[in-house]
């Protein structure tokens, strides 16, 4: 796997660590790096930021040369291909409402920055997003697109965009990922705490916002909580961080509505496991190894 | 304690510092004064540490209150300060008198001006800075905007404001063309040569939407991207990418269009390809740019971008020390 280095002005440094995008390995190598680069404690580099299939790092150049900055990402390189690769992680159970009223009327409103309405589209011009990812994916029903997207858990695979927003890769093989076109023309509004999808990646919207992912369905559970009042938030205002694992649980309406009760109390939960994950183990045998951490949570 | 109440608010007056480091792995940005310069020379006028919190007021000025007695000063852009209807110097510290009010003429060049008080404005420190972050809610006052009736607290003032005005030659110029100094990168490879050569030759105009998360830049040709394959995860589009973080000041194109340079509030994160990024001298100059400021973006090295930056710190340093 090649890296290519590239200086974003004069003070940030950016890495993709894979050519052809995105990969658990892409992904294991990126986290291994910054991990490594945090316990360096370089004098200079300010900020340090793992992504899917890269990283980035920023950098003061009065402090730390940008030749220096780089020998130093460089040196790592080799120190950490095929390291990392077993991390003990947690395993995080989430409730969703697919296909909700919530992302339904939002989606709804913003038809016209959709696929289902570009110029020369044979799609029906009012298509859900969920019933578009259905299709493009080839599964028989909406049903059985749930099934698939909650079946198999999902690797946090990056925090950005807004404060706390995890990118989500599922784990399954490559040929089995869920991949959807984003929206041609971004979105204005977005409901906080939708579950997008966006090429092969899958996202919980932290806040309401813009966005151009795909709006599958709505979960009750905050991942952000500046005044950290749910139990869960205890140790920052951020909950997910990159290597956690996801398991979407669907959720009836009720259901939901319990949840949304819950966390306006303070009371709402979160069943959350600790795990190990092999990447090697994983690879051998995706779907029994799936079903082995899954253990955890039943 | 001291305090003063915001009467009329403009448009988008925030408060900020020099901005909130080390949290941009959990989607945070730095934040902090657009035009770090000017910031920082309104701190030194009113004799502020220069993190010190204060006011930036975009496009249009807000009218304060004050509770007791106080020092300010505005920088960036060209306004002229009234305090109860008196017009006062800019770019000068002013005494307020208890009651007082300050307010501010249409800004004659410029986008944003920073008013600093005396002692700062207190609000609390969140991940150690004071700058405000509207999307996630947190600093500044409330983690928003400015409103009217919004009553805020001034720190206990610990130095000694400036006696003197900063010299002419360092206020804010704009010329009809403005000049962006960007390093080539990131993925820049997937644009056409004839795209690059579009992209220095192309005069650009700064559109309406161009605020803290981004400015967006009409009038220039389309991108065109080569024919490569995509990277698995990012989507159809050429102009996609799989999602990776985007440096501040970066600039993508999505769908080929219109280009944004991403600002100090933006997105951390994201599915754009991104094609060059403002060294980061000039970044502090965009947030003075309003819309249909002319642009014509200019590739430099490193070595020039170093140099760039080099000159800036010294011209700031020659700034403040011109004020004692």
């Amino acid at each position: 796997m090649a890296f290519r280095y590239s200086f974003g002005g004069d003070t940030f440094l950016f890495v993709e660590v894979s050519e052809d995008g995105m990969s658990l390995e892409a992904f294991f190598l990126a986290m291994a790096i910054c991990k490594k680069l945090r316990e360096m404690q370089v004098k200079g580099i300010t900020e340090i930021c793992p992504a899917n299939a890269s990283y980035m790092i920023a950098f003061d150049p009065d402090i730390l040369p940008h030749d220096k900055a780089l020998e130093i990402l460089k040196s790592l390189e080799q120190e950490v291909v095929g390291a990392q690769t077993t991390i003990q992680t947690r395993l995080i159970e989430i409730p969703v409402l697919y296909n909700d009223p919530y992302t339904h009327t939002c989606l709804m409103g913003f038809r016209n920055n959709h696929q289902c309405r570009e110029p020369g589209s044979t799609l029906d011009p009012n298509m859900t997003d969920i019933e578009y990812a259905r299709q493009m994916n080839g599964y028989a029903s909406v049903e059985e697109f749930i099934e698939a997207h909650a079946k198999s858990p999902w690797f946090v695979s990056m925090i950005g965009f807004v404060a706390g927003l995890p990118w989500l890769y599922q784990l399954v093989e490559r040929a089995k990922q869920i991949q959807v076109p984003k929206y041609p023309i971004a979105r204005i509004d977005t409901p906080a705490l939708t579950i997008g999808h966006g090429g092969c990646f899958g996202c919980i919207y932290a806040v309401r916002g813009g966005g151009g992912y795909q709006m599958m369905g709505i979960t009750p559970a905050p991942v952000w909580d500046p005044a950290q009042r749910l139990p869960y938030f205890k140790e920052s205002m951020v909950f997910l961080n990159p290597g956690d694992i996801i398991k979407f649980t669907p959720c009836s309406e009720s259901e939901y509505n319990a949840y949304v009760k819950q966390v306006e109390e303070g009371t709402f939960t979160l069943k959350i496991r600790q795990t190990p994950f092999s990447l090697q183990e994983w690879q051998a045998d995706p779907v029994s190894y799936n079903q082995e951490i899954l253990k955890a949570l039943a | 304690m001291n305090t003063f109440k915001v009467i009329s608010p403009g448009i988008a007056t925030f408060v900020e510092d020099l901005g909130r480091y080390g949290y941009y792995h959990l989607g945070i940005p730095p934040g902090g004064a657009l035009d770090q310069a000017s910031f920082m020379v309104a701190n030194a006028l009113v004799g502020n540490d220069k993190n010190a919190a204060g006011l930036e007021m975009a496009l249009m000025p807000a009218k304060l209150e004050f509770e007791k007695e106080a020092v300010v000063a505005v920088c960036g852009a060209h306004t002229t300060p009234k305090i109860n209807g008196e017009e006062m110097p800019s770019h000068t510290a002013l005494k307020v008198p208890a009651g007082g009010v300050l307010e501010f003429s249409y800004f004659k060049k410029g986008a944003r001006a920073y008013l600093a008080i005396a002692g700062g404005v207190d609000v609390p420190l969140v991940m150690g800075s004071r700058s405000t972050y509207p999307l996630g809610g947190i600093g500044g006052f409330k983690g928003r905007k400015l409103e009217a009736g919004d009553i805020l607290p001034i720190g206990t003032p610990t130095g000694k404001p400036s006696a003197k005005s900063l010299d002419k030659s360092y206020h804010l110029e704009l010329k009809e063309i403005e000049e962006l100094r960007v390093v080539l990168g990131l993925q820049d490879y997937k644009l056409t040569e004839e795209s690059l050569k579009n992209l220095f030759n192309d005069i650009f105009v700064v559109s309406t939407q161009a605020d803290r998360l981004g400015y967006r830049f009409k009038n220039g040709q389309k991108f065109t991207y080569k024919d490569l394959p995509q990277p698995f995860g990012a989507g159809a589009n050429p102009s996609n990418i799989t999602d990776a973080c985007y440096p501040v000041g970066s600039m993508q194109a999505p769908g080929g269009n219109e280009p944004i340079v991403l600002q100090r509030d933006a997105p951390s994160g994201g599915g754009f390809a991104m094609y060059c990024t403002l060294i980061s001298c000039d970044l502090d100059r965009l947030g003075q740019f309003a819309p249909n400021q002319k642009v014509r973006f200019k590739a430099v090295g490193m070595q020039e971008a170093l140099q760039a930056r080099k000159a800036y710190q010294e011209r700031i340093k020659a700034m403040v020390v011109s004020l004692v």
